[in-house]
């Protein structure tokens, strides 16, 4: 009698092994459908989770590494200091694949020094910043990336300048730079696919509407809103290096970007030119689309060949962590030499 | 006016009919960054190449340039290297200091001084050799532009005359100093000659302070504590680094980057076989190392008390999540601008019960640059041995000054890399939860990620034996109650007190740290001078071990030598002793920023056990420093 044959995907390996707890989220969560992409993302890359490590700092944002991946490491770190520990992890053991979650309030706010110099080292994670503008965890005060005039559910108005995350990134040094928006499941996955095939620092900031404290009229970071205000410089799609894929366009019409593991972004242009490898071009698009109320996604920078954090430091292609005695203790020659040249 | 003129007095008290010999201190007082750290190298080395013991400490302001700035070199045929309080002979470089220096000299110092500061003037019960540095230094410098950083060598080599240091070790070890700068070299030994010379033909020896040839030195090294610290991690086989530069804890990480760089570059790949980063301030510092530390890797960083004070929330998630790190803490005196730059052991308390909740984390201790060799390697061993966050308590005084030692032993034990999962340890124990206490020692079992082991996720204190998410009150307490089992572990595995029991002393001495020099120092005072036994329990590390209670029970008065205000080693020992044993404990306390002397500690308990002390003269200027803003 036949058997039905098991879902693998192609390292052998079953959805299940992807799926984490259950979420203690609220119902209808932004956060909840970030997770579900990132579940289909490293299911489809066939990323061995063995190999991923999950980090966050606190909020909302950073219990959701408990509902994915829930066959690897996982560390719930003090609140905005995620990007150090995910930095010791990678340093200790370069094979490692990191992916970081953390929130506007823990990126914009108390983590904004640790995202600053992460963004600067060009560290290989994938940094996802859980967008809703306001804090869920203490019941809803406004966050750094909150817009102008917008308003709290009792009125209150925000009128200090929001921190656009994707043009500091960028500013930054940050190799590759990403929005999306949480209920933009096709974008936001093929985003998560090609952020694995990057070797370097992704921020991807995901626009994710908090629906307990920041969904009613007035907000810009509500569903309504930002389904209204979504203006994609792109469309993605994505072309994993184990798949022979040919695709057809039009000369001109899309822009293919060569990932570090010979993965292809393809990014086909949608009413106006955009390059993604221009910088100038990035910032002044930003600034532009949010002088217009909308939000640009997509890729809205990308590098793909920038040496990462640990080519920089020129470390020895093994992890460090399982190094051998013998490669990690001088000889006794040279703590002899040492001791000779203090006499 | 000539020199001659002036030099010496009449009235200087005839001492020279005593002979003083290797027993004595030397004070330098520049101004910072005048390029006297050379010049002051040289002294220090030429003394221990002479064979006899010595020490050197740098009492330096915060500032670059400009500010003075006080060098001491204190040799001692009785092996002291503690701070001796009164300076013998001093060396009067700095315009702005040079009175204050001079009148705060015991009568019989002798002075070498710029001769315009006119020093001679101030007190008739001194020894005063003026020198015009200037003139000397030009006659041997025709470079204007290099007479600055030359012009110190002269009073070298007027010391080398004047104490009888011979001119060929000062040569030697200006040679040691400069390495192959010839140029250099060349111009610095000209300058010590000439200082020579002039004292030669100048001066008639009137102090009675001689340096005389000593055996005492063979195979001895000079090295700050940082440095050898540094090669203890080294050794190690520390691969993560994280840091923040902070006096007096940089030159740890940078001794470390050195060492490094030279002997941990992978031979055929010309890779290195580890990362140091410089963070963006203590806090990723150590949240870096805690990364490395869960991923499986010796880490490490190294800081002083305002790092310390930042790294607080960190320490606790380590201490909670139970992740192995590394932290050494050199000790200097308060926050923000205060006294940067000098030591104090003021950071004992607040470390050991670092961060919110119930904390509390395993202390070294060190005392010498051999021991912060030593206990480095330690620390790597208990951190995952007991995969918790272990603080190296060193302070300035050890880290940045010169210390003389033997040459420190190469390791042969193999590393403790703690309990970590293995197929064979998981197959014997069925069943696996990261935070069960299998043993009973309330050491768990850890995996790491990419070891192909049970991966869990890490948290703060909110877990189950199993690493799941748990706010019930029984998982709670029953975490942290392993966690008093851990620790309660950890007191038979961390270093034990040294103890030196006088089978007729009925009182105890307790201290720690560089603390030491002063104690050992001043007990042969007390014996010596006054006929007052004691015994020495020197403390190494935090949980005490039961070596404390026996040696509280065995004497009837105990004081505890500590250089903080508040007697913080003292609060700590009376969280866990009887009301008994507590009130046996006194208290003798060195807080000036200055390390503490040998005469200070006799003083102190000597008026305590109710003998007259004779009052002295306050410590020299640098009791007094002030610097402009």
């Amino acid at each position: 009698m036949a058997t039905v044959p098991l879902k693998v995907n192609r390292i052998g390996l079953e959805p299940q092994l992807y799926k984490g707890g259950k979420t203690t989220l609220c119902a209808g969560c932004g956060h909840n459908s970030i997770s579900e992409r990132i579940i289909e993302a490293f299911y489809e890359m066939g990323v061995d989770p063995q190999q991923v490590v999950k980090l966050s700092g606190i909020g909302c944002s950073s219990k959701s590494p408990a509902y994915f991946l829930g066959s690897s490491h996982g560390f719930n770190a003090v609140h905005g200091r995620m990007p150090s520990v995910g930095t010791g992890a990678m340093l200790a053991n370069q094979k490692l694949i990191a992916i970081g979650v953390s929130g506007d309030g823990d990126t914009g706010a108390i983590g904004i020094g640790q995202f600053v110099h992460l963004m600067r080292r060009n560290l290989p994670i994938i940094y996802i910043i859980e967008d809703n503008g306001c804090y869920g965890l203490t019941k809803g005060q406004f966050s750094p990336t909150a817009d102008l005039g917008s308003t709290l559910k009792n009125g209150v108005v925000n009128d200090l300048q929001p921190i656009d995350t994707c043009a500091l990134a960028i500013q930054l040094g940050a190799t590759f730079v990403a929005r999306s928006f949480s209920g933009d499941k096709k974008q936001l996955l093929n985003l998560l696919k090609a952020a694995l095939s990057h070797r370097g620092t992704v921020m991807l900031d995901v626009i994710s509407p908090c629906v307990t404290f920041n969904d009613h009229e007035g907000s810009t970071k509500s569903y309504a809103y930002v389904k209204d205000h979504d203006d994609p410089l792109e469309e993605v799609s994505f072309v994993p290096f184990f798949e022979d894929i040919t695709v057809e366009y039009e000369p001109g019409s899309v822009q293919e970007v060569k990932m570090h593991d010979g993965s292809r972004l393809l990014l086909k242009k949608l009413d106006e030119a955009y390059d993604p490898t221009d910088k100038i071009q990035a910032m002044r698009t930003l600034h532009e689309t949010s002088r217009r109320g909308e939000f640009a996604t997509g890729i809205i920078y990308i590098e793909p060949d920038r040496d990462d954090f640990l080519k920089q430091l020129n470390v020895v292609d093994e992890p460090l962590a399982s190094l051998p005695l013998d490669r990690t203790r001088p000889p006794q020659a040279a703590l002899d030499e040492i001791m000779e040249s203090l006499r | 006016m000539s020199p001659i003129d002036v030099a010496p007095q009449e009235k200087t008290t005839p001492l020279s009919a005593t002979r003083v010999v290797n027993d004595f201190s030397i004070q330098v007082a520049t101004v910072n960054g005048s390029g006297s750290q050379t010049a002051n190298l040289v002294l220090l080395r030429s003394i221990l190449l002479m064979g006899v013991p010595v020490s050197g400490k740098n009492m330096f302001p915060s500032n670059i340039a400009g500010l003075p700035t006080w060098y001491t070199i204190r040799a001692s045929k009785r092996g002291y290297v503690g701070r001796k309080k009164e300076v013998d002979f001093l060396v009067a470089m700095n315009p702005e200091t040079a009175k204050e220096d001079v009148m705060t000299l015991e009568p019989g110092a002798a002075v070498v001084y710029d001769e315009p500061l006119k020093l001679n003037e101030l007190r008739s019960d001194l020894t005063f050799y003026p020198a015009p540095f200037d003139k000397l230094v030009a006659a041997v410098c025709p470079d204007a532009k290099l007479r600055r950083l030359v012009r110190n060598m002269i009073y070298d080599g007027i010391l080398a005359k004047l104490l009888d240091i011979d001119l060929a070790y000062m040569e030697q070890a200006l040679s040691r100093q400069l390495g192959k700068k010839a140029k250099a070299i060349t111009l610095n030994a000209a300058a010590l000659k000439a200082g020579f010379d002039y004292a030669e033909t100048t001066f008639t020896k009137q102090d009675p302070f001689h340096v005389e040839k000593m055996n005492a030195t063979a195979g001895k090294i000079l090295i700050e504590g940082n440095a050898a610290a540094a090669i203890g991690c080294m050794m190690a086989g520390v691969t993560v680094v994280a840091w923040y530069p902070i006096t007096p804890s940089s030159s740890l990480c940078e001794s470390l980057i050195g060492y490094m760089r030279k002997y941990r570059i992978d031979k055929e790949t010309g890779k290195a076989t580890f990362a140091i980063v410089q963070a963006e301030d203590e806090i990723a510092s150590l949240g870096m190392v805690i990364g490395a530390g869960w991923a499986g890797a010796r880490a490490m960083t190294a800081t002083a008390g305002p790092g310390i004070s930042l790294m607080s929330e960190f320490a606790g998630l380590g201490y909670y999540a139970e992740t192995p790190a590394v932290i050494f803490d050199v000790q200097r005196v308060g926050p923000s601008t205060g006294l940067p730059t000098r030591t104090a052991q003021g950071d004992l308390l607040s470390t050991a019960f670092l961060s919110h909740g119930d904390t509390k984390h395993i202390l070294l201790i060190p005392h010498s640059v051999e021991e912060s060799y030593e206990l480095a390697m330690v620390a790597f061993d208990l951190a995952e041995r007991f995969q918790t966050p272990i603080f190296v308590m060193m302070d300035l005084d050890l880290g940045m000054n010169n210390w003389m030692s033997d040459g420190f032993k190469y390791p042969t034990k193999p590393l403790d890399r703690g309990k970590r999962l293995t197929p064979e340890i998981l197959a014997k124990l069925g069943e696996w939860g990261r935070y069960k206490d299998v043993d009973g020692d309330g050491i768990p079992y850890r995996t790491v990620p990419g070891d192909g082991m049970p991966a869990f996720f890490t948290r703060g204190s909110g877990h189950n034996p199993k690493a799941q998410y748990s706010e019930r009150p029984d998982d709670y307490v029953n975490n942290v109650d392993r966690l008093s089992r851990k620790f309660e572990t950890a007191r038979t595995h961390v270093p034990r007190p040294i103890v030196d029991t006088d089978k007729d002393a009925r009182i105890g001495i307790i201290g720690y740290g560089t603390s030491h020099w002063a104690i050992t120092e001043s007990r042969d005072q007390l014996r010596e001078e006054t006929n007052v036994k004691t015994s020495y329990l020197r403390v190494r590390a935090y949980p005490f071990t039961e070596d404390l209670v026996k040696f509280i029970d065995a004497h009837d008065r105990i004081y505890v030598v500590e250089q903080n205000r508040d007697a913080q080693l003292a609060m700590l020992m009376k969280l866990e002793l009887s009301p008994e044993r507590c009130a046996k404990l006194r208290n003798v306390l060195h807080y000036s920023g200055l390390p503490i002397d040998a005469r200070s500690v006799s003083d102190d308990i000597l008026a305590q056990e109710g003998f007259e002390v004779t009052k002295r003269f306050t410590p020299a200027s640098a009791s007094s420093m002030t610097g402009g803003e």
